[in-house]
């Protein structure tokens, strides 16, 4: 064949393709600037902070209200007022404090607070520690400590790996959904189907394009967290890689299956929607799958983006390596074979 | 040599609708044949049939001696195809498309040169969402014949278009023709078919109903030229027993609000007509004359307007 590279069908088909979508700027921010401005804005809200200081009060009734303020002040992880008895109560019923404490009887203390609130129970278990200690009270027991503040366990590290999964779901559904529907609906495809065009290749421009696209997407989102967070990636690059792979086929055969037969935007739309909303709820991007009751559990584990995200998270955060992570890959695999098969069965060329 | 398109008894039905209903045509090769009649006659199932696009429900199709059960791929790097209303891509440039168009076919002409055969030089960086309406139909035939291609479909290539851009449409179709080209088109324009045209078949109801070269065909009429007329309103009804005693006249047939008159010669029949009239001091409200066209071939033979707009 004398024929010139960039003659060859397939690389016009693919360049064509790209041109689609670098000549769209939304579509340029959707895939690049979003996931990272969603990035930024999750980091910050969930940053890691210094512990939090507990507010206590000390009701001012009786000289030995000073002692037991000096008592609790000891304990660097409160922070103490001296009140009186109304602004006291107050500042508890409002919340302000999460406990008010006061000298009662001859030397003992009484504790007022919401049993039912669990940073009221832990400012009773702190105060009265510092209490009792004021008052001579030893350990019996040696006590070691050692602090973990690891990347890999704070939010930032679980949402962006949902992020990366969320990216991969929406190229593979928008990517294909949207451009395949407008050339249906613009009689486009009909007219390419007129010609000698190779049918396999059309379609194999679209899933090369949003690979590429895809890697590149990626790419810039797992770098930016890395840069910007520390998000770790502790698993293998051809690990990742692979996953990122998988879950765009499946992906990319939900959104050929989803444009499949639709010849109006508004309809394609609402499938696209309606196939992505339960996941977007239920497959753990935001927070963790796990909180859904044990009966559904099963339906979860079954969606493409549950076992994206799962696999992702396992192999970025725990460094799991991929024979370990069969059970998504299988989940993924199932969905790209069942997609692809049914969508070219019912493909609409016309 | 075998014929460049044979249809044979050609039917296509959507549910009670007869879009096809058994139709026959043969068309020469190096020949430029029109498809003609309203909208909903069948022109266009007919020709996506023709252009594998649709499957008949039954009859036979034979282009360049090919079916499109056996040599299917054969055929797609044969025909150049415009569909009516395809959207190319927006955000592409005319040289772009053309150059995609190129690369599905084995063999075919070189894309610049085909840019400058439909005209589209200046444009051919100019992105495709920006050009004209003829501007774009002038890029379909790009498309269309960038295959070099031995039988060309075109399916109203100028519906929409304005005066000029139909005119420069016709220039290339007719270049084309001059080259050998065999052409088959619809359209609903009787001009355009009597312009570019060597033979045409009119169409209604999914049937061929008349069959010729457009002059052929008007001289079917037995008249040249048509007069129409209409009477002031409150004027007595004229009976067409009458006005076919008139000097020269063929055929009279009431239209809405008056009256056709096809005839031999004007200048027996125009002078005539007014001494009638004013014989029963019946006045005119209007009167136009015209040669007979197409047009007034579908009239005489449905009884309708090609265009009931």
């Amino acid at each position: 064949m004398s024929e010139r590279f960039a003659d060859r069908s397939l690389v016009q088909l693919v360049s064509v393709r790209f041109k689609e979508y670098t000549r769209e700027p939304e579509a340029l921010f959707w895939s690049f600037g979003f996931p990272i401005l969603l990035a930024i804005g999750l980091g910050i809200a969930f940053r890691s902070k210094p512990p939090d200081v507990v507010h206590v009060a000390v009701a001012n009734n009786g000289p030995r209200a000073g002692p037991l303020a000096d008592a609790l002040r000891r304990d660097r992880s409160l922070a103490v007022e001296q009140l009186s008895s109304d602004s006291a109560a107050a500042a508890l019923r409002t919340g302000r404090v999460a406990l008010v404490a006061s000298p009662d009887g001859v030397n003992g203390v009484r504790y007022e607070y919401d049993d039912t609130r669990p940073d009221a129970r832990n400012a009773r278990l702190i105060a009265n520690d510092a209490v009792q200690r004021g008052a001579g009270r030893g350990d019996i027991l040696p006590i070691a400590e050692q602090h973990v503040r690891e990347a890999g366990s704070r939010y930032i590290d679980f949402v962006v790996p949902g992020l990366l999964g969320m990216t991969i779901m929406g190229g593979g559904i928008w990517g294909l959904g949207f451009s395949i529907v407008d050339q249906r609906r613009k009689h486009l495809l009909k007219r390419l189907v007129a010609t000698p065009m190779s049918r396999a290749e059309y379609l194999a421009s679209y899933v090369i394009s949003r690979l590429v696209l895809l890697a590149i997407e990626a790419a810039v989102l797992l770098g930016a967290s890395a840069l910007l967070f520390g998000v770790p990636l502790r698993g293998s690059v051809a690990a990742i890689v692979t996953i990122i792979l998988v879950s765009a086929l499946a992906f990319g055969g939900l959104g050929l299956l989803l444009a499949s037969r639709s010849q109006t935007i508004e309809g394609v739309s609402g499938l696209m929607n309606l196939s992505m909303l339960p996941m977007w709820v239920l497959s753990g991007v935001f927070f963790s799958a796990e909180n859904f009751p044990r009966t559904i559990q099963p339906f979860i584990k079954a969606l493409p983006l549950t076992a994206t995200n799962d696999a992702l998270r396992a192999n970025m955060l725990r460094g799991i390596p991929l024979p370990s992570l069969w059970p998504q890959l299988a989940v993924l695999v199932a969905w790209t074979v069942v997609c692809f098969t049914v969508a070219l069965r019912i493909f609409r060329w016309r | 040599m075998t014929d460049a398109l044979l249809v044979r008894e050609l039917r296509k039905y959507y549910g009670d609708v007869r879009a096809v209903d058994g139709l026959d045509l043969t068309v020469a090769s190096g020949e430029c044949f029109g498809l003609l009649g309203p909208n909903g006659a069948g022109k266009t199932t007919t020709i996506e049939i023709c252009e594998g696009l649709l499957a008949p429900d039954a009859g036979r199709v034979e282009l360049l001696g090919l079916t499109w059960q056996h040599d299917a791929r054969a055929l797609r790097q044969r025909l150049g195809i415009q569909l009516q209303e395809t959207q190319l891509a927006e955000k592409l440039t005319v040289e772009e498309t053309v150059r995609l168009f190129r690369s599905f076919y084995d063999k075919g002409r070189p894309v610049d040169e085909v840019i400058r055969l439909v005209q589209l030089g200046e444009k051919r960086d100019g992105r495709v969402g920006k050009l004209s309406g003829g501007q774009k139909q002038r890029l379909a035939l790009a498309c269309a014949i960038v295959s070099d291609p031995d039988l060309m479909f075109l399916d109203e290539p100028t519906t929409g278009l304005d005066p000029q851009s139909r005119r420069q449409l016709w220039d290339l179709i007719t270049d084309f023709k001059a080259h050998g080209r065999t052409i088959m088109l619809t359209t609903h324009y009787m001009d355009e078919a009597e312009i570019l045209c060597d033979r045409v078949a009119i169409v209604d109801h999914g049937k061929v109903i008349a069959l010729g070269t457009p002059r052929e065909l008007i001289g079917s009429l037995g008249a040249e030229h048509v007069v129409e007329f209409a009477l002031d309103n409150g004027a007595p009804p004229l009976e067409e027993r009458t006005l076919r005693a008139l000097d020269g006249v063929r055929v009279a047939r009431p239209l809405a609000g008056g009256w056709e008159l096809q005839v031999g010669e004007l200048h027996r029949t125009v002078p005539a007509l007014l001494a009638f009239l004013a014989e029963r001091n019946l006045e005119l409200a209007q009167l136009t004359t015209h040669s007979a066209t197409l047009e007034d071939v579908f009239v005489s033979l449905t009884g309708r307007q090609l265009r009931d707009e």
